[in-house]
């Protein structure tokens, strides 16, 4: 190895170095916490441009499930939460973690199954079905892991009256992973699974299924928004934190949570609290 | 990026996202193998050249720690990083910066033990004569690592192969932030997790050809100089 | 600065070596005093190559003590030794040099004169920038007399440098020890060859199972042995 090769390989790897350095400079950028479903839906790939363009402010996003987003935001860690599960929300609130919470949007939830129906729910309501799964004991993939989708089906199986703690046999399976996995696995062993709209029409991968239950009241999934409490954490970024959330609940942003479409279809419902209502 | 696109379309039209990741990618693991050689090559030699009590003991951990889970040094970073955690005034969480530290702590004891053991070697070859022109220790240890400099470059390769292909450190501290934090293999979990397998399999076939294009190349002038300087 | 003070005479008194329990060295006296070269003989296994290390200081005795001019503690500033196998550098022939002269202190502007110097003196001038891997055995050989002579040693040691090299080779090396001789160096050195000493040697030191033997000027030991096993060896006779 000649000076010369060494010599070009410490500059590579100088170069390398110097790409990640982190950058001492007031970047404008907040770090939102959101839910795996928000981002499988493709629905911040189509806000996040438009809010840069109008502030210049870069979002970045980490997409957990909603109760690994509270958490990354309970250690200060981002700058603003935006997920989907009310009671959890509230308690975040309540602990002091965050500032306010304004409802952003909603979708729906579906529940998903093989076409052949092993448990008879197509066309049901979602307390009917439940009942059903569990009484045929039919395959059922649970996300299982404290997310906003996975509170809403604990949620679901309560007002079916099932505690599903104890009724849990084989066929429910908890995965812990997020809702293309869990649609990944439905597919795989021909089960049944709750999903959220927006993640379903964009998932390839459906094998075997298709919607067997929707419209029912009691699946419409809310979202919310808060910033993280600056006297929590002096860090957070509350002048453009504040800015993201201002524009998610405003006529423009409402109106571009509603533009959104996958195959001609709405996913998002916007109802933010008008402001003077 | 486009899902229904596969991932060679990407490449040949140029596709910016797939390049950014690539890009990333590289800078991160390239940056973890500098650096980690940096710290682990002294390391390495020191302990193939030095006698002391503890020091069978701490040979034997080091070739242990070649297999940490990348996920539980990730998580571990993350604590020591995150806003909460005692380094979080630096503010560098969800950055690539955090990575590359994530990495480079990964690293560090396979490329520390293939120095070790390529140094030993060579130090019994060359006890006498270095003992019999009186050079000191550090002297030893430059001229060791120096003529073992091939050896090295594979234990470099080594270490930056396992930073490549890891994925648990990198998601834990990166975040997978589209633009930013998203490199090769967190793609691949993604794309896997969102059900798009073709995609997913395309990006990894990128990734996998890419480490198989660097590993031939570093060959590939191995076999060069060898045939230059013997 | 080069020391002022002598590694000469270098006097081993009484000096044995034990590897666990076998006894390589046995309650040897020699004195190593400055002029003609001092050749090392006997059957192998002998002692001669750890004789030599000792003198050069790679290894401390068991029992007794070795002297250079008087201290028992000398840096091997000015003594450089020669295995059978050199081992080179990675890097070319220049190289190698230039990594002995900075080793023994040479000022950074006289070393490419030193270099020039010391690859025509052991015939290696137009090898400068070959890699001394790629060397042939008497190559390597002349190399590490380079190296050696770059310290500007007053002992020079070797260890049956020879041995392995054809008659060609072995000619060339021998040639560049003569003049080392000649230019003041002592030189001891361990052979196999009878006729390399009667070529080379000022006196004959003779061992025996890690014992010195029989000690004497060079004709007159090879002519007319004082001792058994000496006649026998020099018969070629196997000496047990």
């Amino acid at each position: 190895m000649t000076f010369r090769f060494s010599a070009l390989l410490s500059a590579l790897l100088l170069g390398a170095i110097a790409s990640v350095a982190p950058t001492r400079a007031q970047d404008r950028s907040i770090v939102v916490a959101s839910t795996t479903s928000t981002q499988d839906s493709g629905l911040f790939g189509h806000l996040l441009p438009l809010f840069k363009a109008k502030t210049n402010i870069d979002v970045k996003v980490i997409a957990q499930g909603t109760g690994q987003a509270l958490d990354t935001a309970r250690r200060g860690d981002a700058d603003v939460v935006f997920v989907h599960a009310k009671s959890q929300e509230e308690k975040f609130l309540a602990e002091g973690f965050g500032v306010k919470r304004f409802d952003v949007t909603y979708n729906d939830f579906v529940l998903i199954g093989p076409k052949g129906d092993p448990a008879g729910i197509k066309g049901k309501d979602i307390e009917t079905a439940l009942k059903a799964i569990q009484a045929k004991g039919a395959p059922f993939v649970s996300r299982g892991d404290k997310s906003g989708t996975h509170s809403a089906e604990l949620a679901l199986w309560k007002q079916a009256d099932i505690d599903i703690a104890t009724a849990k046999g084989p066929w429910y399976r908890e995965i812990g992973q997020g809702m293309g996995a869990a649609l990944n696995t439905a597919a795989a062993m021909n089960g049944y699974v709750l999903s959220d709209r927006g993640t379903w029409i964009s998932f390839r991968n459906r094998g075997d299924l298709e919607i067997a239950v929707e419209g029912d009241r009691r699946l419409f999934n809310q979202y919310g928004v808060m910033l993280v409490n600056p006297e929590k954490y002096p860090s957070v970024k509350k002048e453009l934190g504040q800015a993201f959330i201002d524009w998610l609940i405003s006529a423009e942003g409402q109106a571009a949570i509603a533009d959104y479409k996958i195959d001609g279809q709405q996913l998002f419902f916007p109802n933010a609290e008008k402001k003077g209502s | 990026m486009p899902d229904q696109l596969s991932a060679w379309q990407l490449i040949l039209s140029g596709d910016p996202a797939l390049f950014a990741i690539v890009k990333l990618s590289l800078a991160v693991s390239l940056s973890a193998a500098a650096l980690a050689a940096l710290v682990a090559m002294p390391l390495g030699a020191l302990l193939a050249l030095t006698r002391f009590p503890g020091r069978f003991s701490l040979v034997v951990l080091l070739n242990a720690l070649m297999g940490l889970p990348p996920v539980v040094v990730g998580l571990a970073v993350y604590l020591l990083l995150s806003r909460s955690g005692p380094l979080g005034a630096m503010g560098i969480l969800f950055t690539p910066s955090a990575m590359v530290i994530a990495q480079t702590i990964l690293i560090v004891p396979i490329i520390a033990a293939l120095t070790r053991q390529t140094v030993e070697d060579l130090w019994a070859e060359y006890r006498d004569e270095l003992t019999a022109m009186d050079v000191g220790p550090a002297g030893r240890m430059a001229t060791l690592l120096w003529d073992a400099r091939y050896s090295l470059l594979t234990a470099l390769l080594a270490g930056f192969g396992r930073a490549a292909a890891e994925v648990g450190a990198v998601m834990i501290v990166g975040g997978n932030i589209e633009g930013f934090t998203r490199t090769m293999t967190t793609a691949v979990a993604l794309e896997t997790s969102k059900g798009n397998l073709p995609l997913a399999m395309g990006l990894g076939l990128v990734l996998v050809a890419i480490v198989l294009a660097i590993n031939a190349a570093a060959w590939g002038t191995r076999v060069w100089s060898e045939r230059q300087v013997g | 600065m080069r020391a002022p003070v002598s590694d000469l005479p270098l006097v081993l008194d009484n000096v044995s070596l034990q590897a666990g329990a076998t006894v390589i060295l046995d309650r040897l006296s020699l004195a190593i005093a400055p002029g003609a070269p001092t050749l090392i003989i006997g059957p192998n296994g002998s002692g001669k190559t750890t004789l030599l290390r000792l003198c050069m200081g790679l290894v401390r005795p068991s029992a007794g003590r070795v002297s250079w001019g008087g201290r028992t503690n000398s840096a091997p500033v000015r003594r450089a030794i020669l295995f059978q196998r050199p081992v080179m550098l990675r890097r070319s022939a220049a190289a190698n040099v230039a990594y002995a002269l900075a080793q023994a202190g040479t000022p950074r502007r006289e070393r490419t004169a030193h270099i020039a110097n010391l690859l025509e003196r052991v015939g290696l001038a137009d090898l400068a920038r070959r890699p001394a891997r790629r060397l042939s055995g008497g190559e390597q050989q002349r190399l590490a007399l380079a190296r050696a002579l770059a310290r500007d040693p007053e002992i020079l040691l070797l260890d049956e440098p020879t041995a392995s090299l054809d008659p060609a080779a072995t000619r060339a090396v021998e040639e560049i020890v003569r003049m080392a001789a000649q230019s003041g160096i002592k030189i001891v050195m361990a052979s196999h060859d009878l006729g390399q000493v009667r070529r080379l040697a000022g006196d004959v030191v003779f061992l025996v199972r890690g014992a010195l033997c029989e000690r004497g000027p060079a004709a007159k030991f090879l002519d007319h042995p004082t001792t058994q096993e000496a006649a026998a060896f020099l018969r070629g006779d196997l000496v047990i």
